[in-house]
């Protein structure tokens, strides 16, 4: 039971309290670049949730085996060429590129599944969908999944890194929609000139940002109250 | 394809205003809002970000004879990543506190668009020179709009600029949501409305 309250947390973290675009800044290129219609923002939003999660499986296990300090299976090669036993190793330096390479084939991978089984969606998505490779919201899924892997003494397991990125990825979501939304209604005001296009859009992001300030503290009361519902 | 392509001097020049990355271009952006509540993190992160793209811009045009039009982003996206994690080491060895301040932003340069869109508009295709030439102008055109917001959240929002204090507590009430995410956004958005009427006025003064 401890363990799906401390879930809810990581959720309720990653997705309001802590949003990846509007407390940490990650992804502002799609969240400013496919939010001017509701019906995209929801596909671009649903297309990085898939790849995070995706991601954050394959990082995790990459993490987890092979590149966190005293992970079995180099220790375990090491040990089969005749290495000595009390050598440290730490191959925490390749994360960065293996990083990269798994979101690149990630991506890839998800735009062949939507070539082959779901073409239109495939096509109206055209040059964003390999442009998510790039997007920082990925990366950095993966980077927050390494960061808990560092310190031995409260390793994350599968289940805490996957709901990290699924409830990051929803965030993202709700962040883009909700900003599409205004954007629709946006385009009937009359807006100063200079202000047009990015300007406003930050504007408005950053007004969304005070709003989602309010949800500080919401983990810890809901952790209490599910807590005192348990006891 | 333009008749020729343009020179190391143009390329350093266009980076700073022209083709300013931040102001016209909209790349780079998690950064700028990111580390920009202070001077110095927000400098730091200037120079990582140039360290990694004249690098980067210097690998890529070397190799660009060798490059295959499929495998390039990888390659470039390969390259990019060695050099982060040099720089990242680099970081946490010699100012290790503001590594840590800056956190998972050093990795992040990997995913910066301004230095993947540079590799390939003008390292893949142009020499050594312009392509350091290139990288080096539009270093300093990312390194100007980060200290612009840097110097306008850290002064209302501490008091302070590149840590030293400048506005006395007594008369200036800190503006707490400056140092915040939202401040970031504020900024940045009023600064591109700003540089947006500058650009109009002074079209429409070279049109009369």
């Amino acid at each position: 039971m401890e363990t799906i309250i401390n879930l809810i947390q990581i959720a309720l973290l990653a997705a309001l309290i802590n949003n990846f675009v509007l407390h940490y800044f990650v992804g502002i290129c799609p969240f400013l670049g496919v939010s001017r219609r509701v019906d995209m923002a929801v596909g671009m939003g649903c297309a990085v949730t898939f790849v995070i999660s995706l991601a954050a499986f394959l990082s995790w296990t990459f993490t987890y085996y092979l590149l966190r300090p005293e992970a079995p299976l180099p220790a375990w090669i090491w040990k089969l060429v005749g290495g000595s036993a009390d050598a440290k190793i730490d191959l925490s330096v390749l994360s960065y590129i293996m990083y990269i390479f798994v979101i690149a084939s990630s991506v890839q991978f998800v735009e062949m599944y939507l070539r082959k089984f779901f073409p239109s969606l495939y096509k109206s998505f055209g040059v964003f969908l390999p442009l998510i490779t790039t997007n920082c919201a990925i990366l950095f899924a993966c980077l927050e999944i390494m960061k808990q892997l560092q310190n031995p003494n409260e390793l994350w397991g599968l289940h805490e890194a996957l709901t990290l990125a699924v409830a990051g990825g929803i965030g993202f979501t709700i962040a883009i929609t909700l900003m599409a939304g205004l954007r629709e209604e946006l385009d009937l005001c009359d807006v100063p000139k200079p202000f047009q296009g990015p300007g406003i859009a930050l504007v408005i992001a950053g007004i969304m940002a005070m709003a989602f300030m309010g949800f500080t503290g919401m983990d810890q009361g809901v952790k209490n109250a599910l807590s005192s519902l348990l006891h | 394809m333009a008749a020729s392509e343009p020179t190391a001097l143009e390329r350093f020049i266009n980076g700073i205003l022209p083709e300013n990355p931040v102001f016209r271009q909209l790349l780079g952006m998690c950064p700028v809002l990111a580390v920009t509540n202070g001077m110095k993190p927000a400098m730091t992160m200037a120079a990582a970000t140039a360290s990694v793209l004249i690098c980067a811009n210097i690998i890529i045009s070397l190799i660009r004879g060798f490059l295959k039009p499929h495998l390039r982003i990888l390659v470039f996206t390969l390259t990019i990543a060695t050099f982060v994690t040099i720089t990242d080491r680099f970081l946490a060895a010699y100012v290790y506190t503001m590594s840590k301040q800056l956190g998972p932003y050093v990795p992040l340069i990997i995913v910066n668009c301004l230095i993947i869109s540079r590799c390939e508009i003008c390292a893949s295709k142009q020499r050594v020179s312009v392509a350091i030439a290139d990288a080096v102008g539009m270093s300093i055109g990312y390194a100007l709009p980060l200290a612009c917001i840097a110097t306008v959240r850290e002064l209302l929002g501490s008091g302070t600029w590149f840590g030293c204090p400048v506005l006395a507590e007594s008369w200036w009430p800190r503006w707490g949501i400056m140092v915040l995410p939202p401040g970031g956004f504020l900024v940045l958005g009023i600064l591109l409305a700003t540089s947006e009427w500058y650009t109009h006025r002074r079209a429409a003064r070279a049109g009369m």
